[in-house]
């Protein structure tokens, strides 16, 4: 079922050292109500690379995700208890603006969500609402390059004020990047980015994550193991709540030190 | 086949089943659903049957009110009548006797002598009372005209107009009918050599009140129902959209919030009259506006079309999917921002549909209105929302109650300019939803 000979994997894991590790989580609670979620999650996340977190459906990989970019505060019954810290500063720090923070982790959804306005506006939203540009001129050059990165600029450079929901699936999906990418985050979350995708257009957005990763922390959830395996250097297994186990990707696939991720990832359950 | 096939049901689990009782049953299943179909149609045909009634008796009862009866008559304004001096002043020209003027082109024009007093009192009271007027706007406007001789289409008396269009009784004997044998026949005279003829009635929408039905319009109603209408939207819209989007973005989920969800939902089921009370109570008896004001009505409708646009506008916001709320969250944008740039725009069509029914709604109310003394004779236009006006639906109730053959006309007719406002409402909010409808 899984293809451990992919040529991604045979490249050298990585360097993921302690110098550049970007997020930091320790012992991450979350509760739903009375549910408890996610039990005394720890994980170094290493920055310019990609961190894949992979599991069973309803496992917590998103709602760890979500903790990332405080996107979970938006839940009134969810409760985050332990400490996440990006570069050494606690994003659940009381003083800390959780509107900033979010400039700084990026998030990329499960399905495709363009704003219903032009290509253009869609990637200019951020920009201007954090005031990145002092000038049109500078404008039109962030919305630009962010497309460039997103890998879209050559498909949409002539309908710029077309609306971005008239894009396909896989084009919406690398426009919200470029919307992410936009606001020159240092953490991009992706959350099964190409789970409403087709094979073609999915291809398309790993090698996309694979030239972003040069520049950014990325951390994905994905409910494809080949995907994992494809486009990160560290991956996490998720299961009932509980982070399982964690380690070069290479690793987790190849020789999983837990049972449950040898049953996991041969296909046993999930 | 059949001997084949026996052993093997009694072997299947479900019920053996002969190809006749299968077909029974497949046709009667069919029979099931074209009844279901033909009970619907019926329904709707019912419906439409009901409404083309409706629609049907009130044009034709109503669609002559959109006819009046004129006399074209060439009366000359004889200087003579206009005093002394010339030219002459603003007072002569506000005190000569129009009337007279009138009557003696209506004389000469059917042939009578103004000597003879009964024959010229009968001959007179053909044209409207308010002949005179006209004839003096006329030359308020321009006083040049006097001494000329000017066309003018006289308004005919309203028993004049009853029987231009056909509903007078001639067989009724003379001494109980509004019009004797003698102005009969000036009257076929008169309409066979034309200058007596029927004319597209502008008056209907400019006169305001009057006991005389040839002088009775629906303008003042038509003012007091736009001020109304400006005052609910000013007030409703702003408030209405501004608690829905609390209520549905911010508000907390708890049982306080609850209670008021609840009592939102109460009160668009409240009965009108009540909020008629309210605005009684509150806006005349203790805030002192006074009655019969168009913005005591104003408020009135506001506060009744406000739980139709909160709840509107309520379920306008919560159709925008969460994706894209967190597609704004996700780059930066504060809760504020996620809702003024993207939730609002997405939400305009549905809050524009709903307030535009509630508007629909409250032009149609009349039952709070009777409440704070909208049921006025109001004859001037009213300049503010502060003067006593009358609204459409109230100006219907009035006229309903009248006798003459004219009001009841002018009931009908006046109930046609009122559907025909909201049509166009509601036809406008079914555009504005087919046009702006999103998918996401």
């Amino acid at each position: 079922m899984l293809n451990v000979t992919t040529p991604e994997l045979e490249r050298p894991a990585h360097i993921g050292s302690a110098s550049d590790t970007k997020v930091v989580a320790k012992d991450v609670n979350v509760y739903y109500g009375e549910k408890h979620a996610l039990h005394n999650v720890s994980v170094n996340i290493p920055d310019r690379g990609v961190m894949a977190f992979i599991g069973p459906s309803g496992c917590g990989k998103s709602t760890f995700l979500r903790c990332i970019n405080r996107m979970n505060d938006t839940i009134p019954i969810c409760r985050v208890t332990g400490k996440i810290t990006i570069d050494g500063e606690d994003i659940y720090d009381p003083s800390l603006d959780v509107v900033q923070l979010r400039a700084r982790v990026g998030m990329v959804f499960q399905k495709p969500n363009p704003f219903p306005k032009s290509i253009y506006e869609n990637v200019a939203y951020g920009p201007r609402i954090h005031g990145l540009a002092g000038s049109k001129a500078e404008l039109d050059q962030i919305v630009q390059s962010s497309l460039e990165r997103a890998a879209l600029w050559k498909e949409v450079k002539d309908r710029l004020n077309d609306p971005g929901t008239g894009l396909s699936g896989g084009q919406q999906q690398r426009l919200c990047i470029a919307r992410a990418v936009a606001v020159s985050p240092e953490v991009i979350l992706m959350d099964e980015p190409c789970s409403a995708l087709d094979p073609i257009a999915t291809a398309k957005v790993e090698e996309l994550i694979d030239e972003l990763k040069k520049n950014f922390c990325i951390i994905i959830v994905t409910h494809s193991m080949q995907q994992a395996a494809r486009v990160s250097q560290r991956t996490a297994f998720f299961h009932l709540g509980v982070l399982v186990e964690e380690g070069a990707t290479n690793d987790i696939f190849t020789n999983p030190t837990d049972q449950r991720t040898q049953d996991y990832i041969t296909g046993r359950f999930g | 086949m059949t001997v084949e096939s026996a052993p093997m049901a009694t072997e299947t689990l479900a019920a053996p089943r002969s190809k006749e009782s299968a077909k029974k049953l497949i046709a009667k299943r069919y029979a099931a659903e074209r009844r279901f179909r033909a009970y619907g149609i019926a329904a709707i045909l019912f419906g439409l049957a009901f409404l083309v009634a409706l629609f049907s008796t009130i044009f034709v009862r109503g669609y002559t009110a959109f006819l009046q009866s004129a006399f074209t008559l060439p009366v000359h304004l004889d200087p003579s009548a206009f005093g002394s001096s010339t030219p002459p002043s603003q007072s002569d020209i506000q005190m000569a006797d129009y009337t007279k003027l009138a009557n003696r082109a209506l004389f000469q024009a059917l042939g009578v002598d103004p000597a003879n007093k009964a024959e010229a009192k009968a001959a007179g009271a053909l044209l409207s009372q308010n002949a005179d007027t006209q004839i003096r706007r006329a030359v308020e406007s321009d006083p040049s005209l006097i001494g000329k001789t000017v066309d003018f289409n006289l308004l005919a008396h309203g028993n004049v107009d009853t029987l231009m269009k056909g509903h007078f009784d001639r067989t009724v004997p003379e001494n109980r009918r509004q019009l004797s044998d003698k102005q009969l026949g000036w009257l076929d005279k008169a309409a066979e050599q034309g200058f007596l003829s029927k004319h597209f009635n502008t008056g209907l929408f400019t006169y305001g009140a009057s006991s005389k039905p040839e002088t009775a319009g629906v303008g003042v109603a038509l003012v007091g129902s736009l001020y109304m209408m400006l005052i609910v939207l000013l007030v409703a819209v702003p408030l209405g959209v501004a608690a829905a989007v609390y209520l549905e973005e911010f508000a907390p989920k708890n049982l306080l919030t609850d209670t008021i969800e609840v009592n939102i939902n109460n009160l668009a089921a409240v009965p009108s009259i009540v909020f008629g009370l309210l605005g009684l109570a509150i806006f005349i008896n203790f805030m002192g506006i006074p009655r019969s004001a168009a913005l005591v009505g104003g408020l009135v409708l506001a506060l009744m079309t406000l739980p139709t646009i909160i709840i509107a506008t309520r379920a306008a916001v919560a159709a925008v999917p969460p994706s894209i709320r967190e597609a704004a969250l996700g780059v930066g944008a504060s809760k504020m921002q996620s809702i003024t740039h993207h939730v609002l725009p997405l939400a305009v069509p549905g809050i524009l549909t709903g307030t535009i029914i509630g508007l629909a709604k409250a032009l149609g109310e009349t039952a709070p209105l009777l409440m704070i003394g909208m049921v006025a004779f109001v004859v001037d236009f009213p300049k503010t929302p502060f003067d006593s006006a009358t609204a459409l639906p109230v100006q219907i109730y009035m006229w309903a109650t009248a006798a003459e053959r004219g009001f009841v006309e002018r009931t009908a007719g006046a109930t046609l300019i009122l559907l025909a406002f909201l049509v166009c409402m509601n036809v406008t909010a079914v555009i504005l939803r087919r046009r702006y409808e999103r998918r996401w």
